[in-house]
């Protein structure tokens, strides 16, 4: 017997030759066992995320196989390390390319706040410049810290409205970064 | 070839240029160290390059200090290096009365034009000549000189250093 362990089904009404869930439920499960990542990396937390990628950490058993390192068939991008505000257009420009549904973790202190680089070059988080899901502590963060991170976006995933991304609040946040919307 | 003495440096120098032009004649960790003005560097910078003895070929660095108690606010230092006697000169300009300018140093070597756009961009330094005189390291639109004493280092958008986090 593997001890492969398989994604749970979702709540739902079970039957003798019938399993019913909502959409909303069977969606969100795809596409949480199925988030493909993007990394962004600029210093020693990009490391770390190396060392999740490979085979010690395994980032693949949470459906992550494949890092796109192309934003367009990404959904979840990782930043890591430090954004210099001269960076800030560039990664603004990435997450802008990403097809929707599409997910921000910020991992690490300089990503999430600027960490110890209080300085008028450095961006104090990258919440300035695009909406985050999860944020991930740590100088670096440990592999499994950032799998956390992941486990944490993956609830978000599950639990997510279809709709979300059509919601008016959704758009007003896209609108308050300027990152026009379609739909 | 054996290392060309700083005294030996310093004669040559004295034996070209005027005594009011070589001015606060120092040598800290054995490094030549001296102040010119505005006027004066640009002859200075070419004899030691072009000198037949002296062969100062090689532009180490530009860069400035800012020291807003003094008159003359900004020095702009100048190291240059001979690699054909293994020996190093620094020369100080200090400058100030409110428009900060110096004569730009890419008309004797191309290696000036980025460490002089540093310069600029980071104390405001106007290097008159310069063929290109923008910002190299910085954003674009960043409207103050950072490197200046009166510009805060800390970014104000930062808040996770706030007292509330803390209790405070």
């Amino acid at each position: 017997m593997s001890d492969i362990k398989l994604a749970p089904a979702p709540p739902g009404v079970e039957g003798s030759g019938f399993f019913a869930t909502t959409l909303d439920k069977a969606i969100g499960l795809a596409r949480a066992n199925s988030l493909w990542p993007l990394p962004f990396a600029t210093s020693c937390c990009g490391i770390e995320f190396m060392a999740t990628m490979g085979a010690n950490y395994d980032l693949a058993r949470f459906g992550a196989e494949r890092p796109s390192f192309s934003p367009r068939q990404a959904d979840m991008l990782l930043v890591m390390g430090t954004i210099a505000k001269k960076m800030a257009p560039v990664l603004k420009q990435v997450y802008i390319q990403m097809a929707e549904p599409r997910w921000v973790i910020a991992v690490g202190a300089c990503a999430s706040s600027g960490g110890i680089f209080d300085t008028y070059s450095v961006l104090q988080g990258i919440d300035e410049v695009i909406p985050v899901d999860v944020y991930v502590p740590g100088c670096p963060p440990r592999p499994e810290a950032i799998l956390d991170g992941v486990m944490r976006l993956q609830d978000i995933v599950k639990n997510e409205s279809l709709n979300r991304r059509n919601s008016p609040e959704y758009k007003a946040l896209l609108e308050k970064y300027g990152i026009q919307t379609y739909g | 070839m054996a290392k060309l003495d700083n005294n030996a440096v310093l004669r040559r120098l004295q034996g070209r240029f005027a005594e009011g032009v070589l001015r606060n004649v120092t040598q800290p960790f054995g490094l030549l160290t001296l102040e010119t003005d505005t006027t004066a560097l640009l002859d200075i910078l070419e004899f030691l390059k072009t000198d037949d003895e002296l062969q100062f070929g090689y532009l180490t660095d530009i860069t400035a200090v800012h020291y807003p108690e003094l008159e003359k606010e900004f020095a702009i230092v100048y190291h240059v290096h001979s690699l054909v006697n293994n020996v190093r000169i620094r020369i100080k300009v200090f400058i100030g009365d409110g428009y900060p300018a110096i004569p730009t140093a890419t008309v004797l070597w191309d290696g000036a034009n980025w460490m002089e756009r540093e310069t600029y961009d980071f104390f405001g330094i106007q290097f008159v000549g310069h063929p290109d005189l923008r910002r190299i390291l910085n954003v674009d639109d960043m409207e103050v000189f950072p490197m200046r004493k009166e510009y805060p280092l800390e970014d104000p958008n930062k808040i996770d250093k706030k007292d509330y986090f803390f209790g405070r």
